[in-house]
């Protein structure tokens, strides 16, 4: 099933082309990649799917109806979350407290409506181990946790409040190699739970691991589009460093 | 199954969570050695100090200074200071006095106009700081300010000097002194009612953090403002909420004031608003933001009481005690910081 579809998707800041003629599509239960250099257009295309942004051009189709998202609580409503590279999470209060901030399951009636810690504490524990992320403590500080545990805690509150897209962006670019593994491990999890991902690196190696398809981006346009059996790791490697411009590049560093 | 699924029984690394380091991550901590250690130091010193009487003399003191410590500490949780907290108690008494005076109403009328009128006052602070987005140093500092000038002017306009009228005749004015500044015999020791109120706050602010809601967005919004905004937290409403709980404080505060003679001064209050944040600081409460507790600004205000009173049972200068209190708040702050960085380093 096709959960986002965007054709021919354009967006303009003033007179600069940030996003020129991008088409996409997110599937229940595959990771959607989107692949580009600094500068290629990622961070608007997760803009515009995130609602933080309103395309100019083309169509956005979530679920197969055509559609303009008005804010981030909109797609959210829609069932599309999105995890920064900041994650936002609040570092010194527990993981429990950060994982169902904003949306705190309470029990009781009039002034003794209270939060069902015990509630609390258990489904994250829950939501947490069926992720397969299984930690110390909840009630620690989500602080204490490293880079690639917080983005796995960000991951599993997204699939445990309902998502059904979900759009990482950069998991890995700040981790060392085994982080980045686990986390790209929670990544396919949350695939096999029957989520869409869609999953934003500059990283061809880990978008090659997890991958369905391949959104290739330069200079704000689409330069490739492919599913994993037309391409491959070489080739992905090859058009992301900007094939011919490699090609120029190896010749002018080539000793004499 | 592992053990690890079953929610009751712990995760076999929690070992590595000793008792001793989950009791050194309380807010609280470093405020009750510190506390400890100012009792005992008293007790030896000072003659008297640990007559049922004088503890209740520091009771009183302290439970005056906490009414305030309360509040404060929650708005420092939620990442702001209230510079205006100190004068709005002045205003707040003057407000309840001269209503109830010029309109010859009943006291618990000009009581209930003055409530209006500091959480209005409140309520604007917070309004201000979301609209503006400047620091809530310079919006309180505005209103501080304002209001000091404020509660001269008019009392001076009104009643012709710096004091207000005697209200002590008035119709209500027992009940009000009843409810405000009463003292209540306990076993043969004078127990003033602001303990009461003292108490009381430090058990509803303490509810309100740790087991409500409210107490889940206050945390959010001083540790990680943008973070909060973007799971759905309603930032502005929660700041708004925090500074009309220092102006219900300063009003309870202002009627005690009020209460316990019959007139107020209207320059009064000036400078108390850093004895309040110095007793949240003290208590635990990060100057950041983000953690503390309404349990810590209670010890904070104790350390408070005991120290001003210990240093006149002890009949030492008084004027020592500004110092005793600069070397509490930097060893507090200093063994907050240590306290915190011990607890985070989990691995």
């Amino acid at each position: 099933m096709t959960l986002v579809e965007l054709t021919d998707v354009s967006k303009h800041y003033g007179t600069v082309r940030a996003l020129e003629g991008v088409s996409l599509e997110v599937h229940a239960g595959q990771i959607t990649c989107v692949l580009g250099d600094n500068g290629a257009g990622k961070s608007t295309l997760i803009k515009v799917i995130a609602g933080l942004h309103r395309h100019d051009a083309g169509t956005l189709r979530i679920e197969g109806e055509e559609t303009t998202l008005s804010s981030p609580r909109d797609a959210l409503d829609r069932g599309i979350a999105t995890v920064y590279q900041d994650l936002a999470v609040v570092p010194l209060m527990p993981v429990w407290r950060n994982f169902f901030l904003g949306s705190e399951p309470r029990k009781g009636a009039g002034p003794f409506k209270r939060l069902d810690t015990d509630l609390m504490r258990r489904t994250t524990r829950e939501a947490l181990l069926r992720m397969g992320i299984d930690l110390r403590d909840v009630d620690q500080p989500i602080g204490t946790l490293s880079g690639g545990e917080r983005q796995c805690v960000a991951i599993a509150r997204a699939v445990h409040f309902g998502a059904k897209v979900l759009v990482l962006d950069e998991p890995t670019a700040a981790l060392g190699v085994k982080q980045s593994g686990v986390v790209l491990k929670y990544v396919a999890a949350a695939r096999d739970e029957g989520l869409g991902v869609v999953l934003i690196t500059h990283n061809p190696h880990h978008a090659y691991l997890v991958g369905d398809r391949f959104v290739l981006l330069r200079r704000g346009t689409m330069v490739g589009h492919h599913t994993r059996d037309e391409i491959t790791l070489d080739d992905l490697t090859k058009q992301m460093a900007g094939g011919a411009d490699l090609d120029a590049l190896v010749h002018e560093l080539q000793r004499t | 199954m592992s053990a690890v699924t079953d929610g009751k029984m712990p995760d076999e690394r929690i070992l590595q969570t000793s008792p001793l380091r989950k009791l050194l991550a309380r807010p609280e901590l470093g405020s009750v050695v510190g506390a400890l250690a100012v009792f005992v130091f008293f007790a030896l010193a000072a003659d008297g100090f640990l007559r049922a009487s004088s503890l209740s003399t520091v009771l009183y003191a302290s439970s005056t200074i906490g009414i305030m410590a309360v509040p404060v500490a929650l708005l420092m949780i939620g990442g702001e200071f209230d510079l205006s907290a100190g004068v709005l108690v002045t205003s707040s008494a003057l407000v309840s006095s001269m209503f109830s005076y010029q309109m010859t109403a009943n006291t618990w009328v000009g009581v209930g106009v003055s409530l209006l009128v500091t959480l209005a006052v409140g309520a604007f602070n917070g309004f201000m700081l979301t609209r503006t987005k400047l620091p809530s140093f310079i919006i309180t500092l505005g209103t501080f300010l304002m209001l000091t000038g404020m509660n001269l002017g008019f009392t001076k306009l009104i009643d012709g000097t710096v004091s207000t009228k005697t209200i002590a005749d008035m119709e209500g004015f027992e009940s009000a002194h009843a409810v405000f500044a009463s003292t209540i015999g306990v076993g043969g020791v004078d127990v003033k009612v602001t303990i009461l109120w003292w108490l009381g706050l430090v058990a509803l602010a303490s509810w309100i953090l740790l087991r409500t809601r409210t107490g889940n967005w206050i945390f959010a919004v001083g540790g990680n403002e943008d973070a909060a905004r973007a799971v759905g937290v309603p930032v502005a409403r929660t700041k708004i909420g925090l500074y009309m709980g220092v102006a219900f404080g300063a009003w309870i505060s202002g009627q005690h004031l009020l209460f316990s003679f019959d007139a107020v001064q209207s320059g009064e209050g000036v400078g108390n608003e850093l004895i309040y944040i110095i007793a949240a600081v003290i208590g635990g409460c990060l100057i950041t933001g983000g953690h503390g507790s309404a349990i810590g600004s209670a010890v904070g205000a104790l350390l408070f009481g005991m120290t001003s009173k210990g240093i006149v049972f002890a009949e030492w200068n008084p004027d020592w005690f500004k110092f005793f209190l600069g070397a509490m708040l930097l060893l507090a702050t200093l063994l907050n910081a240590w306290v915190k960085k011990r607890a985070e380093a989990t691995k």
